[in-house]
Parts: structure tokens; C-alpha cells; sequence
């Protein structure tokens, strides 16, 4: 991302990798887990609206259905957990194909509402669905061995294993985006038109990106199914889409460490702001509000930012990164 | 008796007409939704919100002032409508260079803010609001029992819908409106104040929904989430109707309501889901909505 | 920290297996967790006033036993079953919680069921409604307290077809909540000797349910039974009324209703409504003292059946470690087993093999407004149901627990 950063990437890269492995000693490891669903939910949602500029209002459609179908995959069925990962990336992705074939063609808010619109019917199916077991949830889903073989019982073992899924599914995103296919992405954002004038066929690259981006969702979604051991309707309520976006702001969309941030705070808050009631929704809401007024490049791009500005004084305008926001055409305008 | 499909005809005419009355509050919310759509280009989240503060209001002045349900109609969207102006002026109005995107989430954030304060204040389970008495009883149709406020719903919402749709179609100052939303800056260089006409327009969407919550409170719970759910529903009806049209937003909310009536008689359980599959079908079929420009 | 726990663990075992006489209370405090939804549909009805009942019943208790003091703390799951099962790990894990208590939210309540299973520590549940807790989500620690759909449905259900209404329908929420509301009550009113004449699912969540209660009224059903709770049942309470359906003679059943939801809707919407309870604040003397006091500290509101049922939970869990002198979860819930439950909740009370608490439901009537004598004043006591014949009997119980 940034210069100075580039050329010392491989150590900070080791030093956030010693610090996720010894962070379970000082800090809650199921806490962290959790982190971490998260953290990859929001890396996915943020290839689609950091680097495609396409904000979904869906996603938890993703995230829930498939923590759904990853529970009653290794519940019902008695199958390993990574039968219930790919199950959940399955169905994300198919569903995310399903979405994108009928949102796709609309872009900047009918594109949010659309994918809203869908979302809320994935919300009633989930309600009524026998196998989802309505507002009790799937219980007690067990954690079965790895592969057959390898225990993730403890809280311990399960938290290395998130760790794994995690950084694969950021490994994932991040060879996406650093692709000729992630410049073709970035290009649509920044000016689709000449994009398409360029040949390239942007809706496909746009419905790619986001079967992508459902697909790990899906990933998301039915890891932390194997760390609660439960699946609920908490996780495709059209709130749980609002939290990601959340997330993903505050963080700094367009960066790779953002949404990673985004995540920490938000679940972090929610847990430790449990004590005091209906605070949690309203504080949500004022950093919504504060984030789109005055930092809207979120915590991660504010930093970077304030770092250029401080090693480079005179050259400060010069960000790679822009907030998609700022750079994609006016959708209410080009459609 | 005659039979359609198998469902006694005064029974279907019945379900007709109640849909049509739940219509009527699609209509009157969507066209709030699609006025400041118009010429604001935001989807305003916290429409639903704003409805909320309309029924919340209008318990509030008959709670702690003793003011009746007629006064409220007047007085509660004309509190929120100035509300919704201070929000205008403060917070939307600094986005307005930027993506639209910024405007839905920035009134996501608000729609949080609003309900979470109500909840905190008030709990969820809801306050009495009665029918006033001069609406209360009900008409024999002879195929229904229709209760005279539902009858009142659907009267005072068409005349409000069309009294907006005549303002917007044949005054100056609709005319004015519909200007800035084609070409703001020409609009501008005629010497006319947008800045204004933006700040009253989203003043006046705000004010429907408002005017909506008020409509709502004899007959639906008030509570701080009662809007969160229905507003789904309404972006749905807008994107059906088609995003800028005002003709299309109040015949879509009528028409969904009519169609969600209909499928609450042939089958029940997907009466949820009945409006997000006619949104699948159209935006495959018509992706610009039934009333909307093509691009 | 795995070694840790083994030897936590162990060191657990150890006690059980010494026995009452040489068991102590684990780190030298009884520490009571209140999980709750404080800001969600459940806020009202238990929230802040559940973790106000729960300091009561320790103060009541004299704050400490023995010399080991007693702790309340809590926290609001915010309805999502995660942080319910997060919140409930890490107090037992790190904060060395005992017993976690309330716990509104089927999901959420069984959540925590399980991690509280998995852990030795005792669940004490009020507000959940779900008959899981005691079939097959059943747990050696855990104790369902204040009602559950069965017991609703059925009091209801019987009661009615008693008193002559032989002819139901149902609007039910379309969920797995309102269906096993339906299916429990059905099977009351028939044994009863009543008849379903016709029933309809309501989408969840619903605003408008005047097309269902248009094919209610064309019935010719006696009782039209609403199968949902919260804002729903509200919505479908106040439509009603206004399709004149109780001027036209039907009846309307509630089957899972607040003293809080009577409050919120009014005396106007709900009078002659007929409910089942599981306590009232002015059922008798020893209620009335209990919600006085609860009143004047919770800003005038009259406590709610699981508000109670999270005082006497509570109370009777700190007398059985008294009993005991442990606070190993299974002994103590063991000992609750053995103690009926005798306070200004429950008169005799049992808690059976299932976790099930068996205590007399109440049958009542929301008065008219001329009736009532102010705020609060809502319910006149038609009859107990006595507990045997309230709750689901053990034999139909598919808990492991029960010797079949």
C-alpha cells in the first residue's frame, strides 16, 4: 500500500503473524475467534466495495445462509468441519450467483437496495426453513475432528484453526486484488465507462468479484458456526449486512488491513459495551455517522494518510488508495 | 355464491380492498422515498425512522399535552418535516459532492441513531394509541365488515398522494423542482435558490412518512422498531415503480399492496416474500422498474 | 492455560467426589451472571428488572453465605445467540461466574444451555419459552423456571374449551415458535373436548393482520387464538378491536402475553382478554409485599412472572449451596432437586428430573377499565392450574435425564 510500508512488508507481515499466534495466551482465544470470522466477512464485503465500488446491502444473506447449510452439513450429516466450510463456501457463492445475475445490472444504490431486497427473502426462507429450526437456531453443532484426525475440541485448537481459514481467505483476497484481474476491478471503479470502452466485459468481472466475495462470506459464516457451535437468525438479519458495511468504513475500505480493524473494533465493542443496553445500537450508529462525515478514509486509511503527510510534507496528495467512493462515477447520474 | 379459484368472491373482494388500504401506506412512503430521491439522489434510510417519529410523536402530544389524533395528523409531520430540515441542513448537505453511496449510509447511521434513542427511552413493547373516536365502528359492505378508520387510510392517503402528485405536475414551483432535478446548475443560473428547494423537498418526504407513522398509530403497535421493518418493503416498491417516478411510486405501492392481499388469500406463508420476487422478476424483465427511464 | 483447566477441572472433580461435608465455594465468592436482553423485545418484560430481582433475592439472602460474599453481575446479549454463548464462556472461563441467569431468547437460552452444560455451571432460566430446554437441549445444571409454550397453551387451551368455547382458530406466527404454540394448544382444546375449525400462518414479522382475522371472523370459530408474542401479537390485538371482533361475540386468546404487553396496549384493547400466567404481583399477600418493594426501586413498574421467577430462581440457588455448602453446579442443582420451592413465587414447587420447575399457573382475565384500579391493576385471578396438570407431564419427556 504504501511505499514506505512496501519495503518493510515481510516484517510487519511476521510480526502481525507472531502476534495473532500469541495473542490467544493474553486475550480470550474464542473472543478472537470470533475477531476473526469477522475480520474475513469484511475483507470479503470490502473486495466488492473497496475495489469494485459496488456496495452490497446483502451480505449477511451470504454470512448467515451458509453458517446455516455448514451447520446442518456437519450436525445432521456427520461430516468433518471441511466438508462444512466448503459447504458454506458453496452455498455462498451459488448465492451469490443468483444475487449478482439479478442485481449486477444495476449499480451505486439500486444496487444496494436490490441486494437488500434479495437478502430480506433469504431472511424469510432461513425463518421458515424446517431445518433451521427458526428462532432457536441449529444447537450444539459439534466440533468434529479435522480431516478425520486432527482435534479442534478446545478453545485453543479452534482458534488456530480459525487462524488458518482466516488467513487463507485474506490470502485469497489479496492475490484477487494484487491480479491483472483485481487492475481490471479497479479500473471498473474508477471509471467503468472507459472500461468498457477498453472491451472489457465489466458486468462479468463485476459478477465474478462478487461470487468471490459471497463465497468467502459463506467461508465466514460457517467458520464461525464451528467456533460458537450454533447457527442463528442473528447472522442473516439485514442488521448483520449493516454491521459489515460498519465494519468495513470504519476500517478503511480499499485497504487490506481495514476491514481487519473494522472487525476488531466493532466485535470488541459489542462485547464490551454488552453492559449497557441499547447504547450498543446508537453508538453504532453515531460512528456510522461520524465515519461518513469526517473519516471517510476509516481508521487504517486516516493512518496511512497521516503518515504520507508526515514523510512526504510536500507531496501529500499523492494516495494510491482512494476510498471508492470518491473515485466511482455517480451512479445515480450514469445509469 | 361465485367462486374465483376456489376463494368465495365477496372473500377475494374483501382481501382486495385491505390490500389496497396496506398500499396505501407503500404509496405515500415510497413517494416520500422517490420526491427526495429526485432531487436529492439519496436513498433516505431513515424513512422508515422518520415514520417511527410520526406515530411517536403524535402519541407523544397525546400523552403529555393532550392533543387529539386530528391535530397530530397536521402537527406531527410538520415537527418531524422540521426536523428532518435541521438534519438536511447540518449533516446531508456536506455530502452532496460526493457519491451518493455516502447519503444512504450516512441515513443508515441516523435510522440507528433514532431508534436506538427511542428504544432506550421508551422499551420496545410498544404505547396505546386509540382510534379516535369519530373513526371508531365500522361499515357493513356486505361482503366485509370495513372499519371506517381503514376507510379513512385509504381516502386521505390518495388525496395526499394526488395533492402532492398535482403540486409537482402543474405549479411553478413543481416545476421549479423538476428543473433541478434534470440540470440543477441551469436551474441555479436562473437566480432561483436549489439549496432551498433541496433543504424544503427533503423537509417534505420526511413530513409524508411522518404523516404515514400518524396514520399508523390507531392500528399498528408503536414502537421504536415499527419502521425498520416495513422500509425494506417500501425500497423494494420503489425499485419496482421505478427510482425517480412519482407516478410510479404511488401506483406501485398501490398495485403491491393489491398483490400482497392477493397472495395473503392463495398462500399465506409467502405473503413475506411475494414483493422481493416481483422485484427479481422486473429488474430481469424491465431493469430500469415499470415507470422508470430507461439509461 | 489447557493445563490450567485440566487442573480447574480436576480440582472440580476432586470436590464432588469428597463429598458435601468437605466441599467448599470455588474462589471464595458465589458470582451470579444475569444475561439478558436489555435493550430488544425482552428488555421490557425482563432487561434491567430481571438483574434488580436477582440483587434482591442476594440482599434478601444477607449478601453472603457463610462468609463468602455474593456477586451480581450482567450483561446484555443483544438477542444474538453468539454473544449469549461468547458472554456466558468467558464469565465462567475468566470471571469465574457460578450460575448464569434469565437468559430471554430461545436461541440465546439454548446456547447458553449448552455451554453451561459443557462447563458443570448451572443455568437457571426464566424468560425463555422454549419446551427445549427441558426435552432434548436438557442439561444435569439446568433449571427452566417461570413457563414454557406448553404450559401456556395448555392452561389456555383447556381453560377456554371449559368454559364453553368449543370452536378455535388460529392465526400463528410462521415460525417454529408459533407452530409448536398451535400444535400444544390444539392438542389441549381437543382433549378438552374442543374443535379447530381453521387456521392460518402469519408471516413473521407482520404489521397487518386484518386479512387474517377477516377469515377469523367468517369462521363462526368461538376463540380466535393468536399464536405469536411481542410486537405481533400487539399489532393483531389492536386490529382486532377495530374489526369489532370481540363486539361480534368471539373471543380472542393470547397465548403468550406480558403483564408488559397488557401495559403498553391499554385496558381499552385488552380487557377480557384470557391469559395464562405463571405468577401475577397480586395473586397474595406475600406477591404484594415483594412487588411493592420491587416497584419503588424500578421506577414504579410492577414486576413481570420472570422477573419473580429470577428472584425465587435465585433464592432458591443460594439455599441450596447454603444446604451444601458447594457450589459445584451439579451437587447444587442436585440439592434444588430435593428442596421444594416455597416463596412468594411458588407454593410447593418441585424441580423435576427434566429441570423442569413444576409450580400452579395461574388463569386470569384482563379486567375492564372500570375494574382496574389504576396502573398495573390488569388481572383478576379466574383459577389455578394446578402444576401436574399444567406443565408437560415427564413421562412425555425426551430428556436423556429421565429414567424411562
Amino acid at each position: 500500500m504504501m511505499p514506505s510500508v512496501m519495503t518493510h512488508k515481510g516484517l510487519w507481515l511476521a510480526l502481525g503473524l507472531v502476534a495473532l499466534a500469541v495473542a490467544p495466551l493474553v486475550v480470550y482465544p474464542v473472543f478472537l475467534a470470533k475477531v476473526l470470522c469477522f475480520a474475513l466477512f469484511a475483507a470479503a464485503f470490502n473486495l466488492l466495495l473497496g475495489y469494485v465500488g459496488l456496495l452490497s446491502f446483502g451480505h449477511a444473506a451470504f454470512f448467515g445462509f451458509a453458517a446455516y447449510c455448514g451447520a446442518h452439513v456437519t450436525k445432521e450429516w456427520g461430516l468433518g468441519p471441511e466438508f462444512a466450510l466448503l459447504t458454506g463456501i458453496a452455498v455462498g457463492a451459488g448465492l451469490g450467483l443468483a444475487f449478482g445475475l439479478i442485481a449486477i445490472r444495476r449499480q451505486g444504490i439500486y444496487f444496494a437496495m436490490v441486494t437488500l431486497a434479495l437478502a430480506q427473502m433469504v431472511f424469510f426462507v432461513s425463518l421458515q426453513a424446517p431445518f433451521t429450526h427458526g428462532e432457536d437456531g441449529i444447537q450444539g453443532v459439534p466440533r468434529r475432528p479435522l480431516l478425520g484426525l486432527i482435534d479442534i475440541q478446545s478453545n485453543l485448537s479452534i482458534y488456530y484453526f480459525v487462524l488458518a481459514v482466516f488467513l487463507i481467505g485474506v490470502f485469497i483476497v489479496y492475490r484477487t486484488v494484487h491480479s491483472p484481474f483485481g487492475q481490471i476491478l479497479k479500473s471498473i471503479r474508477e471509471n467503468e465507462p472507459r472500461a468498457i470502452s477498453l472491451g472489457y466485459d465489466t458486468d462479468r468481472y463485476k459478477l465474478i468479484a462478487f461470487v468471490l466475495s459471497a463465497g468467502l462470506s459463506g467461508l465466514a459464516g460457517s467458520t464461525k458456526v464451528l467456533v460458537f457451535q450454533l447457527a442463528s437468525l442473528t447472522d442473516v438479519q439485514w442488521q448483520m449486512s449493516g454491521e459489515v458495511v460498519l465494519m468495513t468504513i470504519l476500517g478503511g475500505m480499499g485497504t487490506m488491513l481495514g476491514p481487519i480493524v473494522g472487525a476488531a473494533v466493532v466485535v470488541s465493542m459489542q462485547n464490551y459495551l454488552a453492559q449497557v443496553g441499547a447504547l450498543t445500537t446508537i453508538v453504532q450508529g453515531v460512528i456510522f455517522v461520524v465515519c461518513v462525515l469526517l473519516f471517510r478514509r476509516g481508521i487504517v486509511g486516516e493512518l496511512a494518510a497521516l503518515l504520507r503527510r508526515r514523510r512526504r510534507p510536500k507531496d501529500s496528495a499523492a494516495g494510491q488508495e482512494k476510498p471508492a467512493g470518491q473515485a466511482a462515477p455517480a451512479p445515480g447520474r450514469s445509469t | 355464491m361465485i367462486d374465483f379459484l376456489g376463494v368465495p368472491m365477496p372473500v377475494l373482494m374483501g382481501q382486495l380492498l385491505l390490500g389496497l388500504i396496506n398500499g396505501a401506506f407503500y404509496a405515500v412512503l415510497s413517494l416520500g422515498l422517490a420526491l427526495i430521491f429526485g432531487l436529492l439522489n439519496i436513498i433516505n434510510f431513515a424513512h422508515g425512522a422518520f415514520y417511527m417519529l410520526g406515530a411517536f410523536v403524535a402519541w407523544l402530544a397525546m400523552q403529555y399535552l393532550g392533543i387529539g389524533y386530528w391535530p397530530s395528523l397536521i402537527l406531527a409531520p410538520l415537527v418531524v418535516g422540521a426536523f428532518g430540515v435541521v438534519i438536511e441542513r447540518t449533516l446531508l448537505k456536506r455530502l452532496y459532492n460526493l457519491d451518493h453511496l455516502y447519503g444512504l449510509l450516512l441515513t443508515f447511521g441516523l435510522a440507528l441513531v433514532i431508534e436506538g434513542t427511542f428504544r432506550q427511552i421508551y422499551g420496545i413493547s410498544g404505547q396505546p394509541y386509540q382510534l379516535p373516536a369519530s373513526l371508531s365502528g365500522g361499515i357493513n359492505l356486505g361482503f366485509m365488515f370495513l372499519p371506517k378508520y381503514r376507510a379513512w387510510v385509504i381516502v386521505a392517503s390518495l388525496v395526499m398522494c394526488l395533492a402532492t402528485w398535482l403540486i409537482i405536475e402543474r405549479t411553478k414551483l413543481g416545476a421549479l423542482m423538476r428543473a433541478a432535478t434534470e440540470n440543477p446548475d441551469l436551474v441555479r443560473a436562473f437566480g432561483v435558490n436549489v439549496s432551498l428547494l433541496v433543504t424544503l423537498t427533503y423537509g417534505f418526504g420526511v413530513a409524508l412518512a411522518a404523516f404515514a407513522g400518524v396514520l399508523a398509530a390507531p392500528i399498528y403497535s408503536v414502537n421504536p422498531i415499527m419502521g425498520s421493518h416495513l422500509i425494506i418493503v417500501v425500497f423494494a416498491v420503489v425499485v419496482i415503480g421505478g427510482m425517480g417516478s412519482i407516478l410510479g411510486a404511488i401506483v406501485s405501492g398501490f398495485m403491491l399492496g393489491v398483490f400482497e392481499g392477493l397472495t395473503r388469500v392463495f398462500w399465506p406463508e409467502a405473503s413475506s416474500v411475494v414483493i422481493f420476487v416481483i422485484m427479481a422478476i422486473v429488474l430481469i424483465v424491465k431493469p430500469a422498474g415499470l415507470f422508470g427511464r430507461t439509461a | 492455560m489447557t493445563k490450567l483447566k485440566t487442573a480447574l477441572l480436576a480440582g472440580i472433580a476432586s470436590t464432588a467426589l469428597a463429598g458435601a461435608a468437605q466441599a467448599e465455594i470455588s474462589d471464595g465468592v458465589v458470582k451470579i451472571g444475569v444475561l439478558d436482553d436489555m435493550s430488544g423485545v425482552y428488555a421490557d418484560l425482563a432487561g434491567e428488572g430481571s438483574v434488580l430481582a436477582a440483587r434482591m433475592a442476594v440482599e434478601d439472602f444477607g449478601g453472603k453465605i457463610g462468609d463468602t460474599p455474593i456477586q451480581v453481575i450482567s450483561a446484555d446479549h443483544q438477542n444474538k445467540a453468539d454473544i449469549a454463548a461468547n458472554v456466558a464462556r468467558q464469565w465462567i472461563d475468566a470471571d469465574k461466574v457460578d450460575v448464569v441467569v434469565d437468559v430471554g431468547n430461545s436461541a440465546a437460552a439454548l446456547a447458553v444451555q449448552e455451554v453451561t452444560k459443557d462447563k458443570g455451571k448451572v443455568h437457571l432460566n426464566s424468560t425463555a419459552a422454549t419446551t427445549a430446554l427441558t426435552n432434548e437441549k436438557c442439561s444435569p445444571t439446568g433449571v427452566h423456571w417461570t413457563y414454557d409454550t406448553y404450559a401456556l397453551a395448555n392452561g389456555t387451551g383447556r381453560a377456554l374449551v371449559e368454559q364453553g368455547a368449543k370452536k378455535w382458530f388460529f392465526i400463528t406466527a410462521d415460525y417454529a415458535f408459533g407452530h409448536s404454540l398451535e400444535e400444544n394448544t390444539s392438542k389441549a382444546v381437543k382433549a378438552a373436548g374442543g374443535e379447530v375449525v381453521g387456521s392460518v400462518r402469519a408471516p413473521f414479522p407482520n404489521n397487518d393482520f386484518s386479512s387474517y382475522l377477516l377469515q377469523a371472523q367468517g369462521s363462526g370459530a368461538d376463540v380466535i387464538a393468536f399464536a405469536n408474542t411481542g410486537g405481533d401479537f400487539v399489532n393483531a390485538l389492536k386490529q382486532a378491536q377495530e374489526f369489532g371482533i370481540t363486539q361480534s361475540g368471539q373471543r380472542i386468546a393470547g397465548l403468550l402475553v406480558f403483564l408488559t404487553d397488557v401495559h403498553s396496549l391499554g385496558l381499552e384493547s385488552t380487557q377480557g382478554l384470557t391469559i395464562t400466567t405463571g405468577w401475577y404481583w397480586d395473586q397474595d399477600e406475600d406477591s404484594r409485599a415483594w412487588a411493592d418493594r420491587f416497584a419503588e426501586r424500578h421506577g414504579g413498574k410492577r414486576p413481570t412472572m420472570v422477573q419473580a421467577g429470577v428472584y425465587s430462581a435465585v433464592a432458591h440457588y443460594l439455599k441450596a449451596i447454603d444446604a451444601i455448602g458447594s457450589d459445584d453446579g451439579k451437587a447444587v442443582v442436585d440439592q434444588m432437586k430435593e428442596l421444594p420451592v416455597n416463596d412468594m413465587f411458588a407454593k410447593n414447587g418441585q424441580i423435576r428430573a427434566d429441570g423442569r420447575m413444576v409450580h400452579n399457573m395461574k388463569l386470569v382475565q384482563v379486567k375492564t377499565p372500570d375494574e382496574s384500579e389504576g396502573p398495573w391493576d390488569y388481572y383478576k385471578i379466574l383459577s389455578d392450574i394446578p402444576g401436574d396438570q399444567a406443565f408437560m407431564p415427564l413421562s412425555e419427556s425426551t430428556c436423556y435425564l429421565v429414567k424411562q
